[in-house]
């Protein structure tokens, strides 16, 4: 362990952290924009400059190795100056157009640009134009957003392992972009999506919430919160809807990737994953992210189907359980007990296969009963 | 999993086998793909066809499809010879005596006769077990390709063989770890939603554990074993089985041999099927209940590394859906039993103290984890902090219990009149029967329907174009299906992922069992193919 100094408070932490690690873990926060912790250190946006004393240079906390002893300023006039310049920078170059962009009151960008008043920049120079890349179904690309803090490049390299995207162009008009302007689905993206959920700005975006799940509600609150310059989760709070997130595990592989479901009106708007929580670290695949369409599908069974004649009738609850209990009851009684099968589901949860097995076990008095473990 | 998805990126060894882990479970393939690149991992990969993990791997071993145990045992092989054993586990923590019977056997898989067998050179036999017994930790991870043949055990029971022999069992980057292929396949078994167990695994022929359960439930219980999925299968065809009850399954599509299947439940007297849609198996029902999604109902999934986690409602099902726990205590109560728990916190409570594995999960305590913490069983009671790794200091039964097996052929060999080996599985866009992701409108647009993976020179052989449809023929039956020319499988070998009801797959897959575990030989059948 060593021991540093932060702002005046005395930190503790294991050898090899960064300063950003030991402020993040002592609840002081510096601003970053390349920064994300499933990623190696970058120190690109410079954002995170810190003094440290006796350092001849300022150093970038997402970098630098804390030594024990150090004393670190994370804010003073200087420090504050010259991030509000890095902010007018990027916003020089950034259509500042949060109202309407779906990363409005999570963009890093945003936060930042609130919180150090820049609206529009003092900088003026050539804008980019580009065109918007949504070629596929699932990852759309708007590259004036884009503030190349290299997050997409090397979440895709790092973690995903594949590379697709790396700088193309070069100079002024350079952006993270897929070799020779492939779309995507010509390489070998996997469509996970990690790119989405490390970009800060809104340049990369999921589009199936983008474009085809639009949701007036949601609109409203991406606009809320460029209005009032709040974050999602405040703006959520204020409004009395924190209860829009639900915390789950999903539903498909053995990997039970932590999701978290954000519902408006009785539907999935969106899927994120917690960042350093769970199998998958913030990670998810293509399933986990955008396969979810299908619980609010039009084709789920909403009412008991009887057959009757060979053909498939709605029924109400009653007469649908009273058939099953009396079908079941009466084999059960006329051959015995073993002539009735139980499938029970390796989908479905520990406390539903529970009370199948006891079904199996306790009412119908059977060990006929399984699942597909072995499919 | 004897180990966590956590532990796989500090092994410095990985043999996965019979795994397609980047598509089938993404996210394992992540923590795998990490330990390459910044752990210094070597990565071996036993495989027939050309996966991705290919592309990480230190040495990819192309084995002939069901020549699993040769490979093994090859391997053992080679690390007896050189000397790579560790002696020292073996002494301390294995029976002596089962460690020489190993010996013996294994003494014959020489690398040139297992060359033989599978057609993996040699030379990178005796690299692959050098790589992997000389690192100073090593995990082997595999799934579905070891446990779908006839001889599924055998190939897990030597995967075992080899972890022990290389004191791979007990310690971070280690184990031999199955990577279970649905969200709860690993909780289900957990609860015995199996024939032969209660929960924790109590066999239902000890009179101690049965007595437990019946003071419990109120009820005398059966005591013998009861039928797999298979054999019910089996039994409704043969008029032994009258009715059934098929919660969220879907054995129209999932089992082997479907037409078989389709038989079986079509003879039955009584056919009731709870799911979330009209599957292909409802539709052959009797009587369909609607159910809820995971996303509107709560309860707890156990993850392939045994983390028990939450799952939790965000809105009420559609319509008059009902979660499973109500609909199946309305069925007992109407039959004369009223099921003490219903609501999921407190089935898990009753299941908590039933079984010690859980015996310290509670919603609550799962609710009031901080974030980033995990509680992998067993977990016995409300302080224990939870078992990442299994075996540390000793084995379930005590001490290590080697169980050399000699390689057996799949059951179906290739001949004159079906000249191919056919392999199924998963493709990354899908999930198995597609019930759930082929309704999501962006993955069919990336993977619309399905395909039958052939070989350039195969193609050519029997006249079979890119894109085209083609007939793929077994002693099973038939299915029209796009071909889809590839180097990624080799000569002689034909591979079909299994989700598309309109190409399935287990029309043609051969559904004799492994004698123990009485899992399918998904992956191995003789096949033939020509153009449509
Ligand atoms: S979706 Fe995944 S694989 Fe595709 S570019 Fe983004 S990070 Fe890379
Ligand atoms: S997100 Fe993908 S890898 Fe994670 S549990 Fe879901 S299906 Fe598995």
């Amino acid at each position: 362990m060593i021991k540093v100094e932060i702002d005046g408070k005395a930190c503790e932490a294991p050898q090899g952290s960064t300063i950003l690690d030991i402020a993040k873990a002592n609840g002081i926060d510096i601003p970053t924009l390349c920064y994300d912790p499933r990623l190696s250190p970058y120190g690109a946006c410079r954002l995170c400059l810190v003094e440290v004393e006796g350092a001849r240079a300022l150093l970038p906390a997402c970098y630098a190795k804390a030594d024990d002893g150090m004393v670190i300023q994370t804010t003073n006039e200087k420090l504050e100056r010259i991030r509000k310049t890095l902010v007018e920078l990027l916003v020089s170059d950034h259509p500042m157009e949060c109202q309407g962009c779906s990363k409005s009151g999570r963009c890093e960008l945003q936060r930042l640009a609130d919180k150090y008043g820049v609206t529009e920049s003092t900088f003026t120079g050539e804008v980019h134009e580009y065109d918007l890349h949504r070629e596929n179904p699932f990852v759309m690309r708007d590259y004036n957003k884009c503030i190349m803090c290299g997050r997409c490049i090397r979440i895709c390299r790092e973690v995903q392992g594949i590379g697709v995207y790396d700088f193309i162009n070069r100079g002024f008009k350079a952006v993270p972009g897929t070799p020779y302007d492939k779309p995507m689905q010509e390489t070998p993206c996997e469509f996970c999506g990690q790119c989405i959920s490390t970009c800060p700005t809104g340049a990369i975006k999921a589009r199936p919430y983008e474009d085809r799940g639009r949701v007036a509600a949601l609109d409203m609150l991406r606009n809320a919160c460029a209005y009032f310059k709040m974050p999602e989760e405040d703006m959520m709070k204020a409004l009395g809807l924190e209860g829009w997130v639900t915390r789950t595990t999903c539903a498909y592989c053995g990997c039970g990737c932590q999701l978290d479901i954000h519902v408006i009106d009785n539907k999935i708007v969106e899927i994120t994953s917690p960042l350093m929580v769970g199998s998958g670290q913030g990670n998810l695949c293509v399933k986990g992210r955008f396969g979810y369409d299908f619980v609010s599908s039009s084709e789920r069974l909403t009412k008991p189907l009887i057959r009757k004649k060979g053909k498939f009738e709605e029924a109400e609850w009653d007469e649908a359980l009273d058939l099953v209990a009396k079908k079941l009851s009466e084999t059960k009684k006329k051959s015995c007990p073993d002539s009735i099968g139980v499938f029970s589901s390796a989908r479905a949860t520990n406390e539903d296969n529970y009370l199948v097995q006891k079904f199996a076990r306790a009412v119908i008095g059977t060990n006929n009963v399984d699942h597909c473990a072995r499919l | 999993m004897t180990n966590t998805m956590d532990d796989i990126e500090t092994a410095k060894a990985i043999l996965v086998i019979g795994s397609n882990t980047t598509e089938c479970h993404p996210i394992i393939g992540l923590r795998i793909k990490k330990a390459v690149m910044n752990n210094e991992c070597k990565l071996i990969v036993a495989e027939p066809k050309h996966i991705r993990l290919c592309y990480y791997a230190d040495r990819w071993l192309q084995l002939k499809p069901g020549t699993d145990v040769a490979l093994i045992n090859g391997l053992m092989n080679v690390i007896i010879a050189e000397g790579l054993a560790d002696e020292e586990f073996i002494n301390n923590r294995c029976e002596c005596d089962r460690y020489d019977e190993l010996k013996e056997l294994v003494k014959s898989y020489t690398p040139e006769k297992v060359e033989e067998i599978t057609g993996v050179p040699a030379g990178d036999i005796r690299e692959a077990a050098r790589t992997f017994a000389s690192a100073e930790n090593a995990a082997i991870i595999y799934a579905m390709g070891i446990t779908q043949h006839t001889t599924g055990t055998d190939n897990v029971v030597t995967l075992a063989n080899l972890a022990m022999m290389t004191g791979n069992i007990g310690k971070p980057g280690t184990g031999v770890n199955p990577l279970r292929g649905q969200n709860n396949v690993q909780g289900a078994c957990d609860v015995g939603a199996l024939p032969n167990v209660l929960t924790g695994y109590k066999p239902v022929t000890d009179a101690e554990t049965r007595e437990k359960f019946e003071k419990a439930w109120g009820v005398k219980l059966p005591e013998e074993v009861g039928l797999t999925a298979t054999e019910m299968m089996e039994a409704a065809a043969e008029g032994k089985i009258k009715a059934m009850y098929i919660v969220g399954e879907n054995p129209m599509l999932s089992d082997a041999n479907i037409r078989h299947a389709e038989k079986a439940l079509k003879n039955l007297d009584f056919l009731v099927v709870q799911d979330i849609f009209l599957t292909e198996t409802a539709e052959l029902a009797d009587v369909v209940l609607p159910a809820a999604s995971f996303a509107e109902k709560e309860g707890t999934f156990s993850a392939t590394d045994r983390r028990v986690q939450r799952v939790r409602k965000a809105f009420e099902p559609p319509g008059e859906a009902r979660p499973d726990n109500e609909i199946v205590a309305d069925i007992a109560k109407r039959m004369g039993y009223e099921m003490e728990n219903v609501e999921p916190a407190a089935v898990m409570d009753e299941i908590a103290s039933l079984t010690p594995q859980y015996g310290g999960y509670s919603h609550a305590r799962l609710d009031s984890l901080p974030d980033g913490e995990s509680l992998h069983w067993p977990c016995t009671d409300a302080e224990h902090p939870g078992t990442p790794i299994l075996h540390t200091t000793v084995f379930t039964r005590g001490k290590g219990w080697f169980a050399p097996v000699e390689w057996q052929a799949p059951a179906e060999q290739p001949d004159e009149e079906y000249p191919l080996t056919l392999t199924t599985g998963r493709v990354l866009w899908q999930y198995h029967t597609g019930t759930m992701t082929r309704k999501s409108e962006g993955i069919n647009e990336i993977d619309p329907n399905g395909k039958v993976w052939i070989s350039p020179d195969d193609a050519a052989k029997y006249g079979v174009e890119n894109g085209k449809k083609a007939v793929v023929t077994t002693r099973r039956g038939d299915i029209d299906i796009e071909a889809k020319v590839t180097e990624r499988v080799p000569n002689g070998v034909i591979f079909i992922p299994f989700h598309y009801t309109e190409a399935a797959a287990n029309v043609l897959t051969n559904d004799v069992v492994d004698p123990v575990s009485k899992v399918p030989e998904f992956k191995v059948s003789a096949a033939r193919v020509k153009a449509k």
